[in-house]
């Protein structure tokens, strides 16, 4: 569902972040190199500590400035984003790009309204009036289908349950019609029958709206659900990237292949990547090699002497492993219902 | 919120017995018959026993506090018994002049710690933060009568700019803030009052800024494109019910008027006849003030109380 636009929408080259303290380097994000076109839905998968927060706040340059070095390119809509400075980047953060977070119930300002906290982005952004602002915010609850929005307009987020309150996260980052959605697990803390509505619809806002969207999760069935691409992160690297149908089905990367069948034989939906064998690295001081060879069944001593190159299989479809070869081509139809 | 007002009141009832009772019960704590004071050593056991039956000592205890009680509510206090005035009178020039004193020491506690405060908050781990928590440490360990008497020493006996004791010149009988030559009697008590709720405040101020700047819903300003100014906003409204809860103590201290700063500074405030009272064993003055300072204090806590649940959505109750 890639609209063929010329030039993308984000555009992330050599990513690399690391948090820099007197006793350590963390390395959490390593030469990421990411692609999202107009209207395009990108999900990144990955075990938790793999980066994908990181990336999404360096993406909004959320990330404390002191402890953090930040290298590479970042480009949303043609804007350098590591350049934007003070009016810049305040016009960027919730204007071009916007954010939804993991937890709904801490995420919202606790002692002002949920109008209030959504008229002030409008009028920040479009410079109107405070009851214009808040007229504004009375559509958006509606747009997100929040029950009796005139009366959610002035409560307080504790006086909403998760997903409502979720529901008037995602009005508020919409309130000002970003290109780029930013989804870190947005459903990830709501009950599972709330998670699916709030999917459903988040992918409905964002096709109506055209909004090019990263969406971050740790859930297979999810990234199913709404996603044009996968991209699987371990590590603070990206090892395999495609679209849905190419990863969920035709998985090409070792680890890209154990997490799916540790639930392929099951309903996908609902699942949270099961444990491989062993655990992810020290992100301090990641191994010279492959940093899933310590854990892969496949690895040699190739694997755990230099760093996998990115692969291009086709176009867009990219794998971080030397052992590409010798993968058997998966049994297709099985997964296909899954994902239908 | 109306109906918590008056619960709120209700609550501060029983309260307010409470510290009546204390106060009145201060005639047994003493050491020492009060009376004694009052009459010269020789007085013979009519007299004595005279003296008594007029201040109503000869009955039961109970009956005491009731009469007593019946009277103060009604805002007689009985004559003080070094000055032979009513007491009421007594305190209420006494307090306006603490009030004059603990306003201008909350005026200046209050802003520069909440300032400080919020800088530090917003800079923990870095040099800004260590002085300010170094000198809010010093605010809240120098003891203020020292300080006060370091400043007579600099300012009063070195330099000469500003007098030592007092409130206002020799022969003024009412003070006149907008008038140099008073003004100058309430600056080193108002400095030094002021500088064990800068040191409190400030700390306060510190940690609640720097543990609501830590919270998720900070990262949802940022990422909504606020500048840091509106943040800081945000911040601020968030921190202030912790910052209210321990301003309004302060004022309470405040209010109740340094015993040793006044009196260093012969200060005629609450706390200066407080400790008049105590010296020639005044017990009606004692009791009035104590009592007039205690619902001080239950009065601050409540519309502290309440400007809290003002801010803070969560606390409203019922
Ligand atoms: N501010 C920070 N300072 C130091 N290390 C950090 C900081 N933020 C994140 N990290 C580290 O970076 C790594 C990646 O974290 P990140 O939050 O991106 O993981 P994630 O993939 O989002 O995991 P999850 O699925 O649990 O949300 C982790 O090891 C984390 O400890
Ligand atoms: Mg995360």
């Amino acid at each position: 569902m890639s609209m063929e636009t010329s030039a993308p929408l984000v555009s992330v080259t050599d990513l690399n972040v690391k948090f820099v303290s007197r006793e350590s380097t963390v390395n959490a994000v390593n030469d990421v190199n990411l692609t999202v076109n107009h209207g395009e839905v990108l999900c990144i998968i990955g075990e938790s500590g793999s980066g994908k927060s990181v990336s999404m706040r360096a993406l909004m340059r959320l990330l404390p400035e002191r402890r953090t070095k930040i290298t590479g390119k970042l480009e949303v809509d043609g804007q350098d984003v590591l350049a934007l400075k003070g009016k810049e980047l305040s016009a960027f953060r919730g204007g071009k790009a916007a954010m939804i977070f993991q937890e709904p119930m801490t995420a919202l300002d606790p002692v002002f309204t949920i109008g209030n906290q959504i008229a002030e982005t409008v009028c920040r952004h479009e410079g109107c009036s405070k009851e214009d602002g808040l007229a504004r915010a009375l559509e958006l609850l509606e747009l997100v289908k929040v029950p009796s929005a005139a009366r959610r307009l002035k409560a307080y987020p504790h006086e909403l349950s998760g997903g409502l309150r979720q529901r008037a996260m995602i009005a508020l980052a919409l309130s000002c019609r970003p290109k780029l959605l930013l989804a870190d697990e947005p459903t990830t803390a709501l009950d599972a029958t709330v998670q699916i509505q709030v999917l459903i619809l988040m992918r409905k806002l964002q096709q109506e709206m055209g909004m090019g969207m990263i969406f971050v999760t740790h859930d297979l069935g999810v990234a199913a659900e709404i996603a044009d691409r996968v991209a699987v992160m371990y590590a603070g690297r990206i090892v395999e990237s495609g679209t849905v149908q190419e990863v969920l089905t035709d998985p090409k990367h070792p680890y890209t292949k154990g997490m799916l069948s540790s639930t392929v034989h099951g309903n996908m939906r609902g699942k949270d990547i099961e444990a491989i064998p062993g655990s992810p690295p020290d992100l301090r001081s990641l191994p010279t090699g492959c940093s899933f060879a310590p854990r892969c069944p496949k690895a040699d001593d190739g694997c755990r002497g230099q760093l996998p190159p990115e692969v291009t299989l086709g176009p867009g479809r990219i794998a971080r492993c030397l052992k590409l070869d010798d993968a058997p081509p998966a049994a297709k139809p099985e997964r296909e219902t899954a994902l239908a | 919120m109306t109906a918590y007002i008056i619960r709120r009141l209700l609550y501060a009832v029983p309260i307010a017995l409470g510290v009546s009772i204390v106060c009145f019960a201060l005639v047994y704590i003493a050491p020492g018959d009060p009376l004694q004071t009052l009459l010269p050593e020789d007085a013979s056991a009519e007299t004595i026993a005279m003296v008594r039956k007029a201040y109503g000592f000869d009955k039961p205890i109970p009956v005491q506090y009731l009469i007593w009680l019946g009277k103060v509510v009604t805002g007689d206090f009985g004559m003080s018994i070094a000055t032979g005035r009513p007491v009421l009178g007594e305190i209420v020039k006494a307090l306006g002049n603490t009030v004059l004193l603990a306003a201008g020491a909350v005026l200046i506690a209050f802003t520069l710690a909440f300032i400080l405060g919020t800088i530090a908050g917003y800079r923990v781990g870095t040099p800004t933060d260590r002085a300010v928590t170094g000198f809010a440490v010093i605010g809240v360990s120098v003891p203020n009568y020292w300080l006060g008497i370091v400043l007579i020493i600099i300012f009063a006996v070195e330099l000469n700019v500003l007098p030592a004791t007092g409130m206002g010149p020799r022969g003024s009988d009412t003070f006149n803030l907008f008038d140099w030559n008073h003004f100058r009697y309430l600056l080193m008590p108002m400095v030094t009052l002021s500088l064990i709720p800068i040191g409190i405040i400030a700390r306060t101020t510190r940690s609640a800024v720097a543990e609501v700047l830590n919270q998720d819903f900070v990262e949802t300003l940022r990422a909504k494109g606020l500048m840091e100014w509106e943040i800081l906003l945000h911040v601020l409204k968030n921190a202030l019910p912790q910052v209210l809860a321990v301003m309004g103590l302060q004022f309470g201290y405040l209010m109740g008027g340094s015993i040793l700063v006044e009196t260093i500074f012969t200060w005629p405030g609450s706390g200066f006849l407080l400790n008049k009272a105590i010296l020639t064993r005044d017990l009606p003055v004692l009791q009035g003030t104590i009592l007039v300072l205690a619902i001080i204090f239950v009065a601050t806590n409540l519309v502290i109380d309440l400007l809290q649940t003002a801010v803070d959505p969560r606390l409203k109750r019922g």
